[in-house]
């Protein structure tokens, strides 16, 4: 019984995502070796790789796993380095720092599509957009962000959503520092710099693991930021690997080579999985 | 020592600095919350209106022309059971990962969040011919299925570190004084890990409110969450700024506020206990 009881309450949970992990999997091999056009369902039959072929040589697919990882990439450095420095900034006493924490936090919880759209429109539009009526109270030539910059205005959306995340992590870490440690080096005359390089910064190790773990699960697939303003335009200039896989699956209806895109996408996230899995680990053994 | 250190120049420096960054950050929210009560003239106004009378017009609109109701309800419902099947799936997974040490445990464990480390759009098109075949296509049935289970990873985790805290002796006693099974976990573990169980529900119930990538492909009119409603609002005809601004607020209101007063136990959670 004290064998069966674990494996009998583990079922459901491994059960249920194993077939979430597996039944996916294999329809999208199976679909990317055939092919499939949702508008031509006559055409069928075996084609090898195909569709493996048409996706890497597409112009678009390079441009699109730059973009995914300048995406990826821009976006933990913003939060990571910002999430510290405001962390640092709040973690002492002042006035109004329930409030102040209240107002840090609210983008984490504002619906992608919500953040997109605003920043598009009120914040962003190159003639009415607050932006825009800053540079001209400055005398400078608005800037029409979405079409000249979209890849980058991507970044400011997804960073702004995400830095309250960091912010606050970054922060429950820093509440658990060592206060006599610290007194002892303030006494010793420490400078602010070398408290920062020696005590902050390496207590903040494994805090930095976990944003950076959970923001690139979150990040790899942006996708509602991407369909809301740019719609991966102009070009390719705002296409990731996630939003050009949806464009050959619903735009294209060519289900055979999104599934190859697929593949690669799911291979894409393995390798930084593992990476991410080894680091995590370690953690957890601590 | 705190005391002595109030009212310094580096306080006040500090308080100044604080409140800066934070109405920097949320400037945009609240522009959003000042522009859902314009006319749609002043929206657009340049220079902007700071000073005008507020007008409640714009969120009768909204629920006149795109039935606001009908989505809210739709992500009401999507959010809280996924949710909550969620966590009856998640949760004798993490009892017993976290109370009868097996071997395997760790390997399940990075197994499950190696799961969601695949991009949802590596799954879009198999996930999507089969909602197709099935009928589910637009049905709340869908969308449930699909948020619990890219959920569970994230629950499972979150419940294992909670229920790590709970000593193993205290289980062992109740068992010993002949509690059974299903006394033991709902009189012995949930109260004490009501707070796991908590922070759990919560960040889910934020995740599936406000996810777009399954709701705005598998979903339109019929089951639409209020997130696929908004992207209905990225058309480009005409500037209706006041509108969107008070359909935007009417989405994120109860999400955002739910999220402020339970902000502490999400952060907690969201670590899976890593950062304390």
């Amino acid at each position: 019984m004290n064998r069966l009881l674990p494996r009998l309450l583990l079922t459901p949970a491994v059960a249920t995502l194993f077939l979430w992990m597996i039944v996916p999997l294999v329809m999208t091999i199976y679909f990317s070796v055939i092919r499939y056009n949702l508008m031509q369902p006559d055409q069928t039959g075996f084609i090898g790789l195909e569709n493996f072929e048409y996706f890497v040589t597409d112009p678009s697919f390079g441009t699109a796993v730059m973009n995914t990882l300048l995406l990826l990439g821009s976006v933990i450095l913003i939060t990571v380095v910002f999430g510290i420095a405001i962390a640092l900034l709040i973690n002492e006493p002042f006035a109004g720092r329930g409030l102040v924490r209240v107002l840090l936090i609210s983008p984490f919880f504002v619906m992608p599509t919500v953040n997109a759209l605003m920043w598009k429109n009120m914040m962003m539009n190159p003639i009415y957009g607050v932006l825009a009526q800053v540079w001209a109270f400055f005398g400078a030539t608005p800037v029409d962000w979405l079409t000249d910059h979209p890849l980058f205005s991507i970044i400011v959306m997804v960073s702004w959503q995400w830095l309250p995340f960091a912010t606050l992590i970054f922060m429950t870490a820093l509440q658990s520092m060592n206060r006599e440690q610290l007194e002892a080096a303030r006494m010793d005359g420490a400078t602010y710099g070398q408290q920062l390089r020696y005590l902050y910064i390496p207590h903040l190790g494994r805090s930095v693991a976990v944003v950076v773990m959970i923001e690139m699960i979150f990040l790899l697939s942006v996708f509602a930021e991407i369909y809301t303003t740019t719609g991966g335009g102009p070009g390719d200039a705002s296409t990731n690997v996630a939003f050009l896989i949806f464009k050959q699956a619903l735009l294209n209806f060519d289900a055979g080579v999104a599934s190859a895109g697929a593949l690669f996408a799911v291979l894409l996230a393995n390798i930084a999985a593992i990476f991410l899995i080894r680091m995590v680990g370690k953690n957890l053994d601590k | 020592m705190a005391r002595q250190s109030t009212y310094t120049p580096t306080y006040a420096l500090r308080t100044v600095g604080a409140w800066a960054v934070a109405l920097l950050l949320f400037f945009p929210l609240g522009w959003l919350l000042l522009t859902a009560f314009k006319t749609e003239l002043q929206a657009i106004a340049i220079p902007p209106e700071l000073f005008f009378t507020p007008t409640l017009e714009n969120f009768h609109e909204v629920q006149e022309r795109s039935d606001y109701l009908h989505y809210a309800w739709n992500s009401v419902v999507t959010s809280v059971v996924s949710t909550l099947l969620g966590l009856a799936i998640a949760a004798p997974a993490a009892y017993a990962m976290a109370f009868f040490k097996g071997k395997r445990d760790k390997d399940i464990l990075m197994w499950m969040l190696s799961t969601k480390m695949m991009p949802a759009v590596g799954a879009l098109v198999p996930i999507y011919v089969l909602a197709q075949k099935s009928h589910l296509l637009d049905t709340q049935l869908a969308l449930i299925i699909v948020f619990t289970l890219s959920n569970l990873p994230i629950m499972v985790w979150m419940l294992y570190s909670a229920f790590k805290e709970i000593p193993n002796e205290i289980l062992e006693a109740a068992r010993m004084d002949g509690a059974t099974l299903w006394q033991e976990a709902t009189k012995v573990l949930l109260p004490l890990s009501l707070g796991g169980f908590a922070s759990t529900g919560l960040l889910c119930l934020v995740l599936s409110w406000n996810e777009a990538f399954w709701s705005l492909n598998l979903s339109s009119a019929q089951a639409g969450t209020l997130a696929t409603l908004i992207a209905s609002y990225s058309s480009p005809e005409g500037l209706f700024w006041a509108k969107l601004s008070a359909a935007s607020l009417m989405a994120i209101a109860p999400i955002v506020i739910f999220g402020w007063f339970s902000q502490k136990q999400l952060v907690q959670g969201l670590t899976f206990g890593a950062v304390k």
